[in-house]
């Protein structure tokens, strides 16, 4: 039986009295590769956010691997949007990266080696091997990324969540970072928030559109389709390739 | 200067006390600086001159009277801007203004006159007794021993707090464990330069250390150095030149760190042309 990684059972959040999320349900099982997509202010950066035990939900339930969110951030990989941090900040990408093995140790506990060559590795994954003793600060907006990225995984979860890692790249970073998930979806299970909904489209498994807080439909074949794009975006939208990938059995509610 | 200067013990004194007090100032200084909360050392540092009223009106060594106090203000701006989610300048303005008066009314209180304010205020390296260079020593110790434990989630808290959060990491909790640390700094840093001075050398060493700096670690060593620099030769121009040694440490700190950051800008604004 395919184990369940994510439950949210009719999940409300409200944040200073508005309702960001309401009435969301949806399950999310391993292998999935789930794209989270919508509007600006509907409700996605919240949803990750909720998983992640940075926001308590106001209503309803939520489980991820079982438990309350924030129970296991070992097994949990984040890739934040930006990162706001001082460019004099006297810190090396590898040392950065090499915090993402923070969840697997207590506080008294050092990095080991084990702990070095997992963020070599991860480093080496996302193609900037070579940039491990660069200062943090003189990097490229594409370049950190990529740091954020090697971070998530250098801890080797089994839970990916990215928040419009493609937000700051150019067209080729993109393409490489989709290749990469494309890959990492084969051993990782993975939820996606992007507007980036024509190209997603050839990758991911599900779509889940949020719209003013509520789960609009999920797709049948996987890709937001014109129609669905035009029900959940206030703009004209054309979306003129379809490549629907195969995608395992579904169990959003819509 | 005078050749048999070390033979004076005031003198020894003083010598140890920079060096020792750099150590704090090092370590703590660069967490200050690179998590931008200076003005939280220095409300700290003036609420703990409530302590130094405490000290007078009980007649203990003034220090003992310092410790509760900056570790209290410590908690207690930090519990009150995490938790109460009450706006950290505001808690930070009205801590430093209460520890003020809460000292000044208790040296009212104390009979007599009050011997030293001065140099509690404003510093005095050379008059720091035998008995709080032990002091200095034994929270150089804590300070060290505590940021060697837990380095890994002090860098992470100041680099990052809410990815910090998300890898399970106490951000709080380690969030008042640094205030606590910049607490009992700020004890030592009273006999060098004085509460109303702590917050310089507690951010400027630091500040120029970055510069230079690849590391945490190394940004530590450096601003240790640099901090050990500034006391040194601070108090060597201060007693040449007769003038109050807190003031001058500071001033030189001061004018190295205007220096630093002019060469800075002026290489910078050459490379673009």
């Amino acid at each position: 039986m395919t184990r369940e990684i994510v439950r949210c059972d009719r999940l409300g959040v409200e944040l200073g009295g508005v309702r960001v999320l309401r009435d969301l349900s949806f399950s999310v099982v391993e292998g999935d590769f789930m794209a989270i997509v919508g509007p600006n202010g509907g409700g996605k950066t919240t949803l990750l956010r909720v998983l992640l035990g940075l926001q308590k939900a106001s209503e309803g339930r939520v489980e991820v691997f079982g438990e309350a969110p924030g129970s296991h951030p070992e097994k949990i990989g984040y890739v934040p949007q930006r990162l706001f941090f001082d460019r004099d900040f006297p810190l090396g990408v590898r040392e950065a990266v090499l915090m993402g093995r923070m969840a697997l140790k207590t506080p008294f506990q050092h990095y080991s080696k084990t702990d070095r060559a997992a963020a070599e590795e991860a480093l080496q994954l996302v193609g900037l091997g070579a940039l491990g003793n660069r200062r943090i600060g003189a990097l490229s907006g594409g370049e950190l990324q990529r740091v954020l990225i090697a971070r998530a995984l250098a801890g080797k979860p089994e839970l990916l969540l990215l928040d419009e890692p493609t937000a700051s790249v150019d067209p080729e970073m993109k393409t490489s970072l989709y290749d990469l998930l494309d890959e990492l979806k084969k051993s990782i299970t993975i939820l996606l928030v992007t507007h980036d909904t024509g190209t997603v489209s050839r990758f991911v498994g599900r779509v889940l559109c949020l719209n003013c807080g509520m789960v609009m439909r999920e797709n049948p074949e996987g890709t937001p389709g014109g129609e669905v794009a035009r029900q959940i975006y206030p703009y004209p939208v054309d979306l003129l390739v379809h490549h629907p990938s195969e995608r395992p059995e579904s169990n959003v509610k819509p | 200067m005078n050749g048999n200067i070390f033979a004076f013990e005031f003198f020894r004194n003083a010598v140890l006390a920079s060096l020792l007090a750099s150590i704090a100032c090092g370590i703590v200084g660069s967490y200050v600086v690179v998590k931008k909360i200076g003005f939280i050392s220095g409300g700290i540092a003036h609420t703990a001159f409530g302590g130094i009223g405490l000290g007078y009106y009980l007649g203990i060594n003034p220090l003992f009277g310092v410790i509760p106090f900056s570790l209290g203000a410590a908690i207690a701006i930090g519990l009150l801007g995490r938790k109460a989610k009450v706006a950290e300048d505001t808690a930070i303005a009205a801590f430093w203004a209460v520890g003020m008066a809460v000292g000044v009314i208790l040296i009212g209180l104390t009979p007599g006159y009050a011997p030293n304010l001065f140099s509690y205020l404003f510093g005095n390296i050379l008059t720091v007794p035998t008995g709080d260079l032990w002091m200095i020593a034994m929270l150089d110790l804590v300070i060290a021993g505590v940021t060697w434990m837990f380095g890994k989630e002090f860098l992470a808290i100041s680099f990052d707090e809410e990815y910090a959060e998300v890898s399970g990491v106490k951000t709080t909790l380690f969030y008042l464990l640094l205030l606590c640390l910049i607490a009992l700094t700020v004890v030592i840093l009273v006999r060098i330069v004085g509460i109303v001075l702590v917050i310089a050398l507690l951010t400027i060493p630091a500040a120029i250390a970055r510069v230079f700096s690849r590391s945490l670690g190394g940004m530590m060593l450096l601003a240790t150095l640099f901090s050990a620099f500034f006391s040194l030769a601070g108090l060597w121009i201060s007693y040449e030149l007769d003038v109050a040694s807190g003031a001058t440490i500071i001033i030189l700190a001061g004018a190295a760190f205007l220096m630093v950051h002019a060469g800075r800008l002026i290489i910078s604004s050459r490379q673009a042309r």
